[in-house]
């Protein structure tokens, strides 16, 4: 998995372990600033938690990092890679990947077929569109390698029973689930995760922690999640940003920074 | 036995039903029991068949509404039906044919190419009035193109093909069609369109190349209906620009939408008993009842529409559905319910068209800026 590390020669480059790096990220519909002067570095191997009260520009940020929106002020950099302004389909090759907050999956799809196609772009299973169109015998090979490696991903997250039934038939927690394994099939460098656990049981959400730690140590990436539930953020980020009205109210760890009279007064209106 | 078994026949049905009526058609024909008007039938229900088959990748695996198809074999018709009589007094029957398929197939999937490009940027609706604009636009540029070239309003002369030998080779290239169509759909890159139709937001976040897979499907489906139109040219005596309007092109997609979006076998089924409908009506109903030739059709398609979705119905259906009835006669594979390739290509059969549509990013809604609730604090 050697990925190349092609770094800018211009401006501040950050240094090796920071993996996400955004410098005065910044973007405004019309009028109004969604999100200001946000200034994150997210160290590799980092959990890092993002919160805010509801419009707190949280999934707007996300949105920006996954090239849905294009920032109009500031820069981002993966590993030292200017990505600003690129593509969605760009930035997930470079090594951002996501989920939604509103649940998209490949609804008419078997569960394997849909971290299948998060697969799709991995160098290893390369296969052009005429060697399908004519089976030649690399068609095959890819598609037995492909289904091993998915049955391998659904295994991390438990699911490997399910892959068969049709995304949509799985309960909501399992669905949340799924979109994790398909965005950790795009083999990332940073995993977005908007709101992994929203929904979810208690027990469902112990057994996320679990999970997503477990991708974090097995796997080698680096993770950003939006959470509203606190014990969820705290019990498992090692850094958290909290977010209010799109400038950044307090950073650091979530003790520290969920006891700071800014966020309290921004959660309880005080 | 046992190996018999382990054979995916749904993945083989396609093939095998047109390969059966292939054989079962050309041997009648040898054997000197099928007439004229069969044999010409044969060619337009194979026509037809290709035709359908290539607009069900657009509509039904990627999505797209195209309503220029008709405009993809007039192209196929016109230049392919040209290449025909350019090259027969010199190459002979068959190489002109094999060349004149392949000219056709090739322009046309040009033009597919051309017009996939502003599908990149176009959604539903709008994607559908370029393509009818497209299929209009071809349709004038060929009417009133020099006459010595295209003949014009009288329409293009082309050799007829023998046809005891056409619909013998319009039936294989039926299946080079679906063997093509469905290989794509059956890889990773079928994978991918899908997911494109499913949730276009989604596959782009997964890394999924749009633009190529939008394109890679234009250009094959227009490229199977320019061959559909060089077999049209040879089966017609003439190519008239008249034939290739919106009307066709909607009598294309009406074989898709009754087969079921993204479902082949229904679609080469629907081809076949809408074209086998029409040419019956055109002669049975003659005289005065003429008339009722459109009524009738029109009937009979606003019946299967009603069968085949109305909830009402749904139990009726279930009971004498012939998939049902099949599997109450075999015994539950045990083996085949933890088996990835058995739901391999599952495929919706029935999305609304609405659904088609609506997979569209719809720029207000799915990425609203979350707006800072300002009443608070």
């Amino acid at each position: 998995m050697a990925r190349n590390k092609t770094v800018e020669a211009s401006g501040t480059v950050p240094s090796g372990d920071v993996v996400l790096k955004t410098e005065n990220l910044g973007i405004s519909f019309g009028g109004l600033k969604a999100v200001q002067n946000l200034d994150l570095t997210i160290k590799k191997g980092q959990l890092y938690g993002l919160v805010g009260p509801n419009g707190a520009g949280k999934t707007t940020v996300f949105n920006m990092l996954t090239g849905v929106y294009k920032p109009t002020t500031g820069r981002f950099y993966l590993c030292g890679e200017n990505l600003t302004g690129k593509g969605q389909e760009t930035i997930n090759h470079k090594g951002i990947a996501r989920t939604f907050q509103n649940i998209r999956l490949f609804n008419n799809m078997t569960v394997i077929r849909n971290v299948m196609v998060g697969l799709h772009n991995q160098p290893e299973f390369k296969c052009g569109v005429f060697t399908s169109m004519f089976r030649l015998p690399r068609h095959f090979k890819v598609e037995k390698a492909m289904r091993e490696r998915a049955k391998e991903i659904l295994r991390i997250v438990g699911l490997e029973e399910e892959r068969n039934l049709l995304s949509c038939n799985l309960p909501y927690g399992k669905q949340r689930k799924l979109e994790i394994a398909r965005a950790l099939a795009t083999n990332p460098k940073l995993l977005c995760l908007d709101e992994p656990a929203a929904g979810m049981n208690p027990n469902e959400t112990a057994d996320l922690m679990r999970i997503v730690r477990r991708i974090r140590d097995e796997y080698d990436v680096t993770i950003l999640l939006i959470e509203h539930d606190m014990k969820f953020v705290s019990g498992l980020c090692d850094e958290i940003t909290v977010l209010n009205f799109g400038t950044v109210l307090a950073q650091g760890s979530p003790d520290v920074a969920l006891n700071d009279p800014e966020v309290i007064k921004a959660y309880i209106g005080g | 036995m046992s190996k018999l078994k382990s054979i995916k026949w749904k993945h083989y049905v396609n093939y095998i039903l047109v390969g059966i009526a292939a054989v079962v058609f050309t041997a009648l024909s040898f054997a000197g029991e099928l007439n004229s008007s069969t044999l010409v039938l044969l060619e337009k229900v194979t026509i037809a068949v290709m035709l359908a088959v290539s607009l069900s990748l657009v509509v039904g695996f990627l999505g797209e509404l195209s309503l220029g198809h008709a405009g993809f074999m007039c192209v196929g018709a016109y230049l392919g039906g040209k290449a025909a009589v350019l090259l027969q007094p010199s190459l002979g029957e068959w190489p002109a044919l094999v060349i004149s398929l392949l000219v056709g197939g090739a322009v046309a999937a040009v033009f597919g190419v051309i017009i996939g490009l502003p599908a990149l940027r176009l959604r539903g609706d709008y994607l559908a009035i370029v393509t009818l604009a497209f299929g209009e636009i071809v349709r004038t540029v060929f009417m009133n193109a020099d006459e010595d070239l295209f003949g014009g309003t009288l329409g293009l002369s082309t050799p007829r093909f023998d046809k005891h030998y056409l619909f013998i080779i319009a039936f294989v290239l039926v299946l080079l069609c679906l063997w093509v169509s469905q290989n794509i759909i059956r890889s990773k890159h079928g994978r991918a369109i899908t997911a494109i139709r499913d949730n276009e937001i989604a596959a782009k976040a997964t890394g999924i190349n749009v633009t190529k897979y939008k394109l890679v499907v234009f250009t094959v489906s227009s490229f199977f209906a320019g061959i559909a139109g060089v077999l049209y040219s040879y089966s017609n005596t003439t190519v008239q620009s008249d034939v290739f309007d919106y009307n066709y092109s909607i009598a294309i997609l009406v074989m898709v939408v009754l087969g079921g979006m993204g479902n082949l076998t229904g679609s080469i089924i629907a081809a076949t008993v809408i074209i086998s409908a029409q040419v019956f009506l055109q002669t049975g109903l003659t005289g005065d009842l003429a008339v009722l030739q459109n009524v009738v059709y029109a009937l009979i398609t606003i019946v299967v529409v009603i069968y085949n979705n109305a909830p009402s119905l749904k139990g009726f259906r279930d009971k004498y559905n012939l998939g049902n009835l099949v599997k109450k006669f075999r015994k539950p594979d045990p083996a085949s319910v933890h088996d990835d390739e058995a739901k391999w290509d599952r495929v919706p059969t029935k999305i609304d068209m609405d659904e088609v549509l609506s997979t569209d990013i719809q720029p207000s809604s799915p990425f609203t800026p979350d707006k800072p609730d300002k009443g608070a604090n």
